[in-house]
């Protein structure tokens, strides 16, 4: 897909659509960055600041969705372009899902905050757990911007190691709330936050499986594509 | 059964397709060029054609689509200085259509055409249809009757000319003149038809009534057809074929060629950039 298109205009259209999905991506990459620190903080001008954002995020999964229905309406993509735009559709859907985990984690952090300090030592493997999402997060967009499938596979390989940290976490409360029962409601809200967590690496895999089908055409959900490739 | 997956040229049709049965070829191109006196406008194309299957042909203008269409009813027979090379074998028969002792009168009998722009006969509505049969010899009225109402009805024109069978056949509209030819060409009972841009001079709702015939008609008889609009190819045609500058570039299922296509020239060509 390196070639031009015989329309400019054409090529214009598509490039602004994928520099807008990149945006929407930074945008997104930070929402959860803050909501993690809100999550230790307690800051509630950052978790409002995370909940607001959540607009923005709506506003430009629409603006995308529009932008591809013209596309198509207009162009009738074929090939790479045509897997491009369904690639994108499905991509900004990811990163909807994403901006809306991170406000759920900005909302469980406030509640965990308002009832006063936890009594959990949970935050340092919620961060840990977080960073290797925003990571995954990154290098599928990365992976998008680069139409690189290899750098795609690397994201789904990673999704094993965000559903250990989960398990992890999950024992480590469990053990809490088995001990101290008064932990409960605060345990089970940072279960919560935990599995916003794992969800959001869910999603990055999904962009990176969007990628693979952007490059090679190949459908590769629900199959072992990667761990066969590998 | 006929393995018609052998030919380099044909890609294997995907393990989910859901369309289960295996093609059976009704002709295929041998390493077939053709020259228009010293310039060789199709290079040694390998090309199976699938029975009862619509295969579309695209390309720039200038590829040679038309020139290949045109080589299964020898129409370029009727012009001097044209030379064909290779074979073009029409089964179950397993006839070679460009072999010199086959008689292209015979050829087309079972292969029929459809132009660009209708062109009917200045004759009734009738005896547009009825006229490649009385070539044939046929005279009985009543059986000429049958033959032209079947081929009507096969064309989806009947209930229009029904009642104005005597009518000169300019008097219909572009769209119904199309179809007419369609009639024309399908009374002989052809084994195979050939059209050559069928649409390009018709308003979108003709085309429509044109593509659903089309998508009709291949329940009895293989196509082939040539046509500028892409998105024509992909809505009508099973099997699409890719040609640039006389040669196959690529052929495949429909479906596998426009949303992945192997060659990077078709991937160009279809997605409108620069070669």
């Amino acid at each position: 897909m390196a070639s031009e298109h015989l329309s400019k205009q054409y090529d214009n259209d598509l490039e602004t659509l994928r520099s807008s999905v990149l945006q929407m991506g930074g945008m997104v990459e930070s929402q959860i960055r803050s909501a993690i620190e809100a999550f230790g903080s307690g800051n509630p001008e950052l978790i409002n600041q995370v909940i607001a954002t959540e607009f923005r995020v709506d506003e430009c999964e629409v603006n995308i969705d529009n932008n591809c229905s013209h596309i198509i309406v207009k162009r009738q993509p074929a090939a790479g372009d045509l897997r491009l735009i369904m690639a994108i559709m499905k991509t900004v859907t990811d990163l909807e899902r994403i901006g809306d985990e991170a406000e759920k984690i900005a909302r469980m952090s406030k509640q965990i905050h308002e009832r006063g300090k936890a009594q959990l030592n949970s935050f340092a493997n919620i961060r840990h757990a977080a960073e290797i999402a925003v990571g995954m997060l990154r290098q599928a967009l990365d992976a998008f911007a680069r139409l690189d499938a290899g750098e795609a596979a690397k994201v789904i390989r990673k999704d094993l190691a965000i559903d250990n940290e989960f398990r992890s976490i999950l024992r480590q409360l469990i053990t809490f709330m088995m001990e101290d029962p008064r932990t409960i409601s605060t345990a089970l809200e940072v279960v919560w936050i935990a599995k916003a967590v794992e969800r959001i690496g869910d999603h990055a895999k999904n962009i990176a499986e969007e990628v693979i089908y952007i490059v090679k055409g190949t459908d590769i959900r629900h199959t072992r594509f990667v761990e066969t490739e590998q | 059964m006929v393995n018609t997956m052998s030919s380099p040229t044909v890609l294997a049709r995907p393990a989910t397709h859901t369309d289960a049965e295996t093609p059976v070829r009704k002709a295929e191109a041998k390493d077939l060029s053709f020259y228009y006196g010293a310039f060789q406008a199709l290079k040694n194309i390998d090309m199976a054609v699938h029975e009862k299957k619509v295969t579309a042909l695209i390309g720039p203008s200038g590829c040679g689509k038309s020139t290949f269409l045109r080589c299964f009813n020898r129409m370029h027979d009727l012009y001097p200085g044209n030379r064909y090379e290779g074979e073009i074998r029409f089964y179950p028969d397993d006839t070679n259509l460009l072999g010199r002792d086959v008689d292209p009168i015979e050829v087309r009998m079972r292969i029929s055409m459809v132009f660009q722009k209708p062109n009917p006969f200045p004759k009734s509505i009738f005896e547009n249809v009825a006229y490649g049969l009385r070539v044939r010899g046929l005279r009985s009225r009543r059986a000429l009757e049958e033959k032209v109402e079947q081929a009507l009805r096969g064309a989806g024109l009947w209930d229009e000319a029904k009642d104005r069978l005597q009518d000169l056949a300019f008097n219909l509209s572009g769209g119904q003149q199309q179809r007419l030819c369609i009639a024309r060409a399908l009374a002989t009972d052809p084994e195979m038809l050939l059209f050559d841009e069928p649409t390009s001079a018709l308003d979108p709702i003709a085309t429509g009534i044109i593509e659903e015939l089309i998508h009709n008609l291949k329940n009895k008889v293989t196509i082939l057809i040539v046509t500028h609009n892409m998105q024509q190819a992909a809505r009508v045609s099973d099997y699409t074929a890719y040609m640039y500058l006389g040669e196959l570039v690529e052929f495949g299922v429909t479906d596998e060629i426009f949303i992945k296509p192997t060659k990077k020239e078709t991937e160009d060509y279809i997605t409108g950039r620069f070669g």
